[in-house]
């Protein structure tokens, strides 16, 4: 355990220092942020009735989605896992005394924290004190509140576990462009990245809230805006421990497979 | 002048099959990844379904006439993407110092570094504009007559004119900050996201901004209101042109950019 904190250390340290690109990433995420929430007010001004959540908890929705992009977006991966398969350098972390699942794990969670934690105060503490129709709500309650930080840290862990099936799958296709195009945009519109999931008709809701892309960044979200609460978000919360205990064990045995039969590349 | 223009046309084509050649020693990658860049913009597409499915109607546009206005803005966009993402890759040329190279060279520089690089794989991008195009220019209920098609026609040009202008003002920073400049992506890829529904949705301002400064509602917004008719003047139909002057200024600053280029790297 203690060698993976320490690779979780190290590529946090990192990711730190990237300060000048979390800065263009924000001031682009504010305007992603916005034009967002336009888009919305301009639905709810054209029908309230339809709409499926209050038009504050939109506005939260969204600046937290902006604020945590890091923590959930599945098309920032670590390009440099990809590098290692392509480019057979994995041959040495082989060598080393260290299950390759745990150590991407451990890495790929530190990267997206670390860019988190840069870009997020700034993004937060700005939509707090915007006009009203733009501004972040405070939370519905210091108990959803507590509930938003636990399911946070849940719904990234389900992210990075996904995400490992796709480094895991790079094994045996090498070339991951096609795969990884196809599922990380998948991923991203049925884990409510581009509307949120109440917004989706009803009987496909049923069937997306079953699915591991729900147990993402929509649980957390709606936490904390309100719109999640009582039994289900117990069986949102349930759901996300039952995803992460399912896609980490088939990735780790999945990995073990890949690895005892590794052809490594390059030269 | 004939002649010059006779000699850039060849260049281009010849850059264009070197990049295709290339692109074509990796074939397996290239379909994946064609395929993987069709399916992706789809979720815009549905995005705007799932909304129009709970919504009848946002500021009087309804869901064909949205679909209408998306398909043009991607179209457009997909167009300019094609040819002038070459400078996508520019900041890369400043920072090596391969920029030094095409100076040399008794070519225009444009020219050269639109033939650096051409992302093959954007293909499937191309492609899917091309069938949203069709799809929502056969699912609107705009009844097509020969001024609405010289409209149609007139918005793709402008807006292939406004976006690669962009593009070009892209590159022309880089001499400046020898990085790209991840903003920059709010202007393209933003109003390619966002472009997806008519510009009055954003409110008056954001519709004085992009009638005057960067002028995307001349290309989207004024004429499609032509086309859907709700406003009939005919010097609509022209408006989408005007837009074509935008690349004037772009150029002008990449001008300006080439003069004070000072080269960098090893």
């Amino acid at each position: 355990m203690k060698k993976y904190l320490s690779f979780f250390r190290l590529r946090f340290t990192m990711g730190l220092q990237y300060r000048t690109a979390a800065l263009a990433g924000m001031v682009t995420q504010f305007a992603w942020g916005f034009l967002e929430i336009m888009v919305f007010q301009a639905f709810y001004k054209a029908e309230p009735e339809a709409f499926p959540m209050t038009m504050s908890a939109t506005a939260s929705y969204i600046w937290m989605q902006q604020a945590f992009l890091a923590l959930f977006a599945t098309w920032m991966m670590e390009n440099n896992i990809f590098d290692t398969i392509v480019s057979g350098n994995i041959a040495y972390s082989l060598c080393r005394p260290v299950r390759i699942y745990n150590m991407w794990f451990s890495q790929s969670t530190a990267t997206r924290v670390s860019r988190a934690v840069l870009r997020c105060f700034p993004i937060l503490i700005v939509a707090v004190f915007l006009p009203e129709n733009y501004r972040m709500a405070k939370p519905a309650s210091p108990w959803h509140f507590g509930w938003f930080v636990i399911t946070l840290v849940l719904g990234l862990l389900v992210t990075v576990a996904f995400s490992m099936l796709i480094y895991v799958f790079t094994f045996f296709t090498v070339s991951p462009q096609g795969v990884r195009i196809v599922f990380t945009s998948m991923v991203d519109f049925f884990a409510g990245a581009v509307i949120p999931l109440p917004f989706f008709p009803a009987d496909w809701q049923r069937v997306l809230e079953l699915l591991p892309f729900a147990s993402m960044q929509n649980v957390p979200l709606r936490i904390y805006s309100g719109s999640m609460s009582g039994a289900e978000m117990e069986k949102a919360v349930v759901m996300q421990l039952v995803w992460l205990a399912v896609l980490v064990t088939f990735g780790s045995w999945l990995s073990r497979m890949a690895e005892k039969k590794v052809t490594i590349q390059g030269g | 002048m004939l002649l010059k223009i006779k000699q850039a046309v060849r260049l281009y084509g010849h850059y264009l099959s070197v990049n295709i050649r290339s692109a074509m020693q990796y074939k397996m990658s290239f379909f994946l990844t064609a395929l993987g860049q069709f399916l992706v913009s789809f979720n815009v597409f549905l995005g705007i379904y799932f909304m129009f499915r709970r919504f009848s109607a946002v500021e009087g546009f309804t869901y064909n006439e949205v679909l209408l206005c998306f398909s043009v803005v991607l179209l457009e966009f997909s167009m300019a993407e094609m040819f002038a993402r070459g400078f996508d890759l520019f900041p890369e040329m400043v920072r090596t110092g391969s920029f030094d190279q095409v100076l040399v060279r008794p070519r225009n520089e444009i020219l050269q570094v639109l033939g650096s690089k051409f992302d093959m794989t954007r293909i499937g991008r191309i492609l899917q504009a091309v069938v949203m195009f069709w799809y929502g220019v056969s699912h609107c209920s705009v009844d097509w007559n020969p001024p609405k098609i010289a409209t149609v026609i007139f918005m793709l040009v402008g807006g292939c004119a406004v976006f690669s202008g962009l593009f070009l003002i892209y590159a022309a920073l880089c001499f400046f900050t020898l990085e790209g400049l991840e903003f920059m992506n709010v202007l393209t890829d933003g109003a390619r996201e966002y472009g997806r529904y008519p510009v009055s949705i954003y409110g008056k301002k954001m519709l004085l901004v992009t009638t005057f400064l960067i002028p995307y509602a001349l290309v989207q917004y004024y004429p499609l209101l032509y086309l859907l008719e709700k406003d009939s003047r005919p010097f609509l139909i022209f408006v989408p042109l005007l837009a074509v002057w935008f690349l004037l200024p772009s150029y002008a600053l990449w001008r300006f950019g080439v003069r004070h280029y000072q080269s960098s790297g090893s």
